[in-house]
């Protein structure tokens, strides 16, 4: 099947789409777009994380065709002239170590500012429960969570 | 996965229709649990049938509560202002449970039909009465923390995964139902069934049959949602508690509770609520509400050490709840 999308901002479309793919398959494989990763595939991780007509899913757990003329945001649309000022606070902090799981983390905690500019550290920590860190850095992406929070 | 067809109608009796017509078909909502299905291999579809666009993803205020459509993601849901004012115990349910991310997919039709997270039942290669009936039970004498302490059967001691499934049970909640044959109303609490000798039939809907909205009536009384995991968020409960208690000069007039993580349905309290009906709000009255409640609980023996502590767990989550549900004397 064909799937007509937005992503990032731009008018996208793939054809030969089979139906069992996901979204994050779609966007990976065929629309060039390999920032959201593949991890868990089962909405664990959040490694996949993308907003889909603007709130934060897990890319992994949309089947292709429900993304049918809908707006896709991903990791390598939070940058504009210079990076997202949570991408930079991540940078800023170390907040990386594999750095499997950032794209997710960067997309969370984006969502999370754009509604709490002032989080609490257990708002942080419960909006950020859907993201899991293998290498368990999580000190360090807090750290940036709250500095991403103070520059903004 | 098996390659599968992939269909969008317009309208949800074309849906029902679609799905009614193929014995293999499946409605598809927010697709967090049926997606994961289909890579595990435990749902084998040859026909999804998108719902998300057809379903009504609007609430509307009817006569003493709500009209949530079935389309209402989980996010949505939580966030509106009625909800939180009016059904907190549905709020609080419904941000206990998954991630946010889920939460911004999952909907009100599809959430209460998310199927258990047993793992034997969500592994092909382990004996499941659920996924090939009549193969048996490797959960039985398995790893059985998460598994049943009420209701369960010698073919399945599953237990029903939802959070906001539990509210709805202790709500005065109705389902409205398309089927191929025309529309249908459903108490919530008869939505579930326990698994019995057919384990495989999680509910009362046939085949086709589409939940378009749920019904929620406006309780009077205090909430309270309670769960009890293994971590502080994004787990599964071991045990939680939903409650409403009207009091008025210390006597119960009503009472509404439901448990979960305890049964293969959320779990309708009604032995307690009767303990407590027209009683005093004290600590002993909720005690014995408890009490009452659990005592038909089974434990499950398992390699992991069983889920015996559950029954325990559940007697104290309840009185726990239900205190605080009841404002404090004020000295």
């Amino acid at each position: 099947m064909r799937i007509e999308l937005t992503v990032n901002g731009v008018a996208r479309e793939a054809d030969d789409v089979w139906e069992g793919e996901s979204l994050l398959y779609a966007l990976r494989e065929r629309l060039g777009l390999p920032g959201s990763k593949n991890a868990c595939e089962q909405g664990e991780c959040g490694s996949c994380t993308v907003y889909l007509d603007g709130a934060p899913v897990c890319a992994c757990l949309v089947a292709a065709g429900q993304a049918q003329g809908r707006e896709v945001t991903t990791v390598e649309g939070l940058a504009g002239d210079g990076l997202d000022p949570v991408q930079q606070a991540f940078v800023e902090k170390g907040a990386v170590q594999c750095g499997f799981c950032t794209p997710g983390f960067l997309m969370s905690t984006k969502d999370l500012l754009d509604r709490d500019p002032a989080p609490s550290d257990p708002e942080i920590r419960e909006a950020l429960a859907g993201n899991l860190c293998r290498c368990t850095g999580y000190e360090k992406i807090l750290d940036a969570v709250r500095t991403a929070a103070a520059n903004r | 996965m098996r390659p599968f067809a992939y269909d969008r109608p317009d309208t949800a009796a074309a849906a029902v229709a679609a799905v009614a017509d193929r014995p293999d078909a499946a409605f598809l909502g927010g697709g967090t649990n049926l997606v994961d299905h289909l890579r595990l291999g435990i749902a084998d579809p040859g026909l999804l049938v998108d719902v998300t666009s057809l379903t009504s993803t609007e609430i509307v205020d009817i006569d003493g509560g709500l009209r949530i459509g079935a389309g209402v993601t989980n996010a949505d849901l939580a966030a509106d202002p009625r909800v939180r004012a009016r059904l907190p115990v549905l709020a609080a349910a419904l941000l206990s449970g998954a991630s946010g991310q889920l939460r911004n997919m999952a909907t009100t039709g599809g959430n209460p039909l998310q199927r258990t997270r047993c793992p034997y039942f969500q592994d092909p290669a382990s004996a499941c009465n659920k996924r090939v009936p009549g193969s048996g039970c490797a959960a039985i004498g398995g790893a059985t923390r998460n598994h049943a302490i009420l209701g369960a059967s010698e073919h399945c001691i599953a237990t029903h995964p939802s959070d906001m499934a539990v509210a709805l049970a202790a709500l005065d909640t109705q389902v409205r139902i398309l089927g191929p044959d025309g529309g249908r109303t459903l108490a919530f609490t008869d939505l579930h069934r326990l698994p019995g000798d057919t384990p495989e039939q999680d509910t009362e809907l046939a085949h086709g049959e589409l939940i378009t909205a749920i019904d929620v009536s406006y309780p009077r009384g205090r909430h309270a949602y309670r769960k009890v995991r293994d971590r502080a968020s994004y787990a599964f409960a071991l045990v939680s508690v939903a409650a409403v208690l009207d009091v008025v000069d210390g006597t119960v007039l009503d009472a509404r509770i439901a448990l979960g993580g305890v049964a293969h349905t959320p779990w309708r309290a009604v032995r307690a609520e009767d303990t407590l009906r027209g009683g005093p709000a004290t600590e002993e009255a909720f005690a014995a509400a408890a009490e009452a409640e659990l005592a038909d609980a089974r434990p499950q023996p398992g390699f992991d050490g069983g889920n015996a502590f559950k029954i325990p767990l559940a007697r104290r989550t309840l009185t726990a709840t239900l205190r605080q549900t009841t404002p404090r004397e004020t000295a």
